[in-house]
């Protein structure tokens, strides 16, 4: 017997059981909570479906750390320029620790990165949008990250074992971001009246982008409803919208801020919120490629690639043969 | 492009000493030593760490989840186990100080 792909998907050699009978087997498994690791048998639509998802995060966490890191120069205290700094750190970390992930799936992060810097991968819309001023910065650490915390914590409940296990270190570190961002903001809103304004400009701002994170209204139902019995979507866009608006809207009002949508309010009866929709030609339009800043977020993921390649070759030419032994 | 796929290097944490190494993820490098430093910056630069052991992939053997009946016991094997032996019921049951009972000692099964 050889040593096994312990990390990587491979075909699993054939035992004899029909196609049938190794779907049965697998759902079987995700039912009893088992998780499924990168040497099970899974259908061709389950890896397929949870690569391009687990690739749209990574490339989401290292596209997401561009706006922010414009920001380090300008923090407006040494301890925000810390944090601030550290954030960015944990985003790109994040996006080495999913890629991992996509790779057990079988493509390799050379291919990972290409398809991000030639725009055949996607990533969150949201970080297409420009941040203004230091309130964006707090805007952003607060709400979208909260948002992405709501999504993740139950993502973290999937039935891909690999994803699960990253989703747990990841949901751990964006809690401090989140606390930073909240800081920051309830910072501008205890001050002046010319940083209440700011705050609230931000807000008004990256009200709809933020609403658009959790992604357009489930409408496929068939297919919906495929990946929930697979547990690679645990909740539909519109439910897990709901749960963020619950959760922050009240916190958002609190602080004395209001929100650009006159529609927004709670049915107490129902416990549903009513909103605007956000634009979804608009959110096409710039997934597409035409929002503000997509071309040059991309400018600077290949910058740094480009500048980089210097390193990687050092780093492969490089023959260091010692290693330090363990006990 | 320069080829970055390099190995994968298997890492595992330790909280504190005399704690065991716990897996935690794995990083690409060209060897040992820039192995150590992405692993550094990757799994230990938030909670405690005192050390890293980093493992290439290939060099870990492992048993194949669709062999796990490798583990199951074939037989009874509970006379392995405490839990296996309910000597207390039989003690109480016996109440040997009792002298009106010492007649009905049950005989093990």
């Amino acid at each position: 017997m050889s040593v096994l792909p312990l990390n990587y998907y491979s075909t699993v050699e054939d035992d004899g059981r029909s196609e049938e009978e190794k779907l049965l087997a697998f759902e079987a498994k995700i039912n009893r909570g088992e998780k499924i690791e990168p040497t099970d048998w899974m259908p061709e639509r389950y890896r397929k479906q949870v690569m391009r998802m687990v690739q749209n995060h990574g490339n989401s966490e290292i596209v997401g750390a561009l706006p922010e890191r414009e920001w380090i120069p300008h923090a407006p205290t040494f301890k925000r320029k810390l944090a601030l700094t550290a954030k960015v750190q944990d985003e790109v970390g994040h996006a080495q620790l999913l890629y991992r992930v996509v790779e057990t799936l079988g493509k390799p992060r050379e291919v990972i990165i290409e398809e991000l810097l030639n725009g055949t991968a996607k990533y969150s819309n949201v970080f297409n949008y420009a941040p203004e001023t230091w309130a964006d910065v707090g805007v952003i650490a607060w709400l979208i990250d909260a948002a992405a915390i709501i999504r993740q914590l139950l993502l973290r409940e999937g039935s891909y074992g690999p994803y699960s296990r990253a989703l747990k270190r990841i949901c751990y570190e964006e809690s401090f971001h989140l606390k930073h961002g909240y800081d920051i903001c309830v910072t501008l809103a205890l001050g002046t009246s010319t940083q209440r304004e700011m705050l609230q400009d931000a807000l008004n701002r990256w009200w709809e982008p933020i609403l658009g994170f959790f992604g357009p209204p489930d409408n496929d139902s068939v297919h919906t409803s495929e990946l929930m019995r697979w547990r690679v979507k645990l909740k539909t866009n519109d439910a897990i919208r709901q749960e963020f608006l619950d959760q922050y809207v009240p916190k958002i009002w609190e602080l004395g801020l209001t929100l650009p949508d006159p529609k927004l309010c709670k049915d107490e009866q129902t416990g549903v919120w009513h909103y605007t929709e956000p634009d979804w030609d608009e959110f096409k339009r710039v997934i597409q490629g035409h929002g503000p800043c997509n071309a040059k977020r991309i400018a600077v993921r290949r910058m740094a690639h480009e500048d980089g390649e210097w390193v990687r070759r050092a780093l492969a030419a490089a023959e260091h043969n010692e290693s330090i032994p363990v006990h | 492009m320069t080829d970055t796929q390099w190995l994968t290097w298997e890492v595992f944490h330790q909280t504190q000493r005399g704690a065991p190494h716990i897996h935690v993820g794995s990083v690409h490098a060209p060897d040992a030593e820039m192995a150590l430093l992405m692993a550094k910056e990757q799994f230990a630069r938030r909670q405690a760490c005192v050390n890293l052991w980093l493992v290439p992939t290939h060099a870990i053997y492992a048993s194949p989840y669709e062999d796990a009946d490798i583990f199951e016991h074939g037989t009874d094997k509970s006379y392995r186990e405490a839990f296996g032996y309910k000597v207390r019921d039989r003690v109480r049951a016996a109440n040997l100080n009792d002298e009106d009972k010492q007649e009905d000692i049950p005989e093990e099964a």
